[in-house]
């Protein structure tokens, strides 16, 4: 089972990520949760989203507190939110930040993980015209995950954000973009890929 | 043929919902209502559905147009969840004494004080003894499952009464899980066709429903609604073989989870009980002969059968997700140990009060109850039953610095 952890703040679309995510690793074949963590919903508070993929039915229904991943949405949570909480050794980090990839090592130090950095807000405002961060980390969480291949993928990204925007359908190219750009947008600051 | 999807618990019940059609949904359309009737309403503007939906201003009034509609002897449902379901209360115990077969989709949340949003049983519990059948979900294909056996159990002569179908808010209800749907064909086929056997337009057979009733008539009439409960069990067991015939899902009154030579138990409902099944299998990986049953129905409550199940049991822990502030355990503990009582005596209970507001509830929490479980399992059998609750905080401030 992989299991990922999603910190963010309201407002920025970590749950709308993480239901993305089980909606890709279900397309994929594979058993999915997606489900937030509700509190006072209100812009800007801190909020936390999960999913958990499985070959296998999932049973457990409780919050996830041993990740394989984290994915820091925005980087101002890191210190005030202990966001590596037992991420589990060799895990991995995926974070949005424009730091330099020393100074991203130095936000998570001890942890023994792969950080994975990306400017998801750079290419949320290039290609969508705002800083919405879910959706290159949506992208880069998939690749990594490995759950699905990089064309199936964009396929059903695409058919969602159909689905999803179906209201508004001139945002589908921007999020498509930011998905593509996004995909092998990710550096490794600690390590060879 | 089934069909592989993911969707959450919510949109599970709006999904059977829509499969169903019924004639009449009245809802209160916001919080603390749910997404369910938010899909009911985008079917109905889609043409997806038939149903007359009335979005009402309160669920007093959700209550008493479903009250009508079914008098007039139409299929009708609501959705509610939490405070929603407080200002039916009234109502409920109405719709079942006037043996009205609607159909309820609880969404399990807590009661304020304090505010709180979250997942636990107190809003059906308080509806405990208003005389609908509460059938609990652990997921959301339970949910949909349940919900398609809703109507044939109330609707059923022999019965006659109004069904709620339960599961954890958010926990479930908001979660984005895998589900096999059925076809909306064999879906509709096996809900059925309602027929009323009376109905209050029929002008050839003039009938009064929920009319002032005099002391000389009442406990008549309260006696009927209790066979009609009486009844419903078989009922209940009858449409889910019927169920597990037609879509090869089973259910029963509750699922036993490796209790075959079980020595130490949990009892637990809706969501929760996946998790512990999780702590099952790790603890039966290390040779502890632990075991779930995991309760669906709540009313009627199936003791004898229950008390069967757990007769070879050392040791039980009943878990409920409210506390009735009875000072003698919550509702499932104080139902479960009477159920017990002369059928399956000398079982050591405890009785554990846990994630109440959404409090989270870990494999290792059920862990850890199995290892108390396992020290009291040789202990004495007249220890006094009691109850507690888990997972919260302690005060640990003895006094100002």
């Amino acid at each position: 089972m992989i299991e990922i952890r999603w910190h963010g703040r309201g407002g920025q679309g970590a749950k709308t990520a993480a239901l993305l995510l089980a909606d890709a690793a279900f397309e994929a074949g594979l058993y999915v949760q997606g489900f937030p963590e509700y509190g006072p919903e209100r812009m800007g508070a801190p909020i936390t989203a999960y999913n958990r993929l499985d070959g296998a039915p999932i049973r457990v229904h409780s919050n996830i507190y041993e990740p394989d991943m984290v994915v820091v949405v925005d980087e101002t949570l890191i210190g005030p939110v202990d966001v590596t909480a037992g991420l589990k050794p060799g895990g991995r980090i995926a974070v949005n930040t424009n730091r330099p990839p020393e100074a991203v090592r130095d936000l998570f130090p001890g942890t023994g993980a792969e950080i994975y950095a990306v400017d998801a807000a750079d290419i949320s405002t290039r290609n969508l015209g705002r800083n919405l961060p879910n959706t290159p980390l949506l992208s880069v969480v998939a690749r990594l995950t490995g759950i699905v291949e990089e064309k199936v993928f964009f396929a059903q990204m695409e058919a969602a954000f159909r689905h999803k925007f179906a209201s508004k359908p001139e945002v589908i190219a921007g999020n498509m973009s930011a998905l593509r750009e996004a995909w092998f947008g990710a550096v490794l600051v600690n390590g060879d890929e | 043929m089934s069909k592989r999807d993911r969707m959450s618990g919510n949109e599970a019940i709006a999904t059977a919902i829509r499969q169903i059609d019924p004639d009449v949904i009245a809802a209160f359309p916001i919080t603390p209502s749910t997404e369910i009737p938010q899909y009911i309403s985008g079917f109905k503007a889609n043409g997806l559905i038939s149903t007359e939906f009335i979005a009402v201003e309160s669920e007093h009034s959700a209550m008493s147009a479903c009250i009508g509609a079914a008098a007039a002897g139409v299929r009708a449902m609501t959705a509610t969840s939490s405070a929603g379901m407080a200002l039916m209360y009234e109502l409920l115990y109405i719709a079942a004494s006037d043996r009205l077969p609607i159909v309820l989709a609880a969404v399990n949340r807590a009661l304020t004080g304090p505010i709180n949003i979250n997942a636990d049983h107190s809003d059906s519990m308080g509806a405990r003894d208003s005389g609908w059948i509460q059938i609990y979900s652990e997921n959301a294909q339970e949910a949909y499952d349940n919900m398609l056996m809703a109507h044939r159990i109330g609707e059923h002569a022999d019965v006659m009464l109004p069904v709620m179908i339960c599961q954890d808010g958010f926990i479930t209800s908001h979660a984005i899980e895998n589900i096999l749907l059925e076809e909306d064909e064999t879906a509709r086929a096996f809900v059925g066709v309602y027929d009323p056997p009376h109905h209050i337009l029929d002008p050839a057979e003039p009938a009064a429903v929920g009319p002032y009733s005099v002391s000389p008539y009442v406990m008549e009439m309260k006696r009927a609604q209790f066979e009609g409960m009486a009844r419903a069990g078989g009922v209940i067991l009858e449409v889910a073989a019927d169920f597990e015939k037609t879509f090869g899902r089973r259910y029963g009154f509750f699922e036993e989870y490796r209790m075959e030579d079980a020595e130490s138990a949990i009892l637990i409902m809706s969501s929760a009980a996946g998790t512990a099944k999780d702590a099952v299998d790790r603890l039966r990986g290390k040779g502890v002969r632990a075991g779930l049953v995991k309760l669906r129905v709540f009313r009627p409550f199936p003791a004898a059968e229950l008390a069967a199940a757990l007769s070879g049991v050392k040791a039980l822990a009943i878990m409920d997700r409210s506390d009735g502030f009875s000072g003698n355990g919550g509702p499932l503990g104080a139902e479960v140990r009477a159920a017990l009582y002369g059928r399956a005596d000398g079982i050591r209970t405890i009785n554990l009060v846990y994630g109440l507001g959404g409090r989270d509830t870990r494999v290792e929490d059920f862990e850890n109850i199995y290892a108390e479980l396992e020290e009291m399992k040789d202990g004495p059998t007249d220890a006094s039953p009691y109850c507690r609750h888990i997972g919260q905080r302690e005060n640990t401030n003895k006094g100002t610095d």
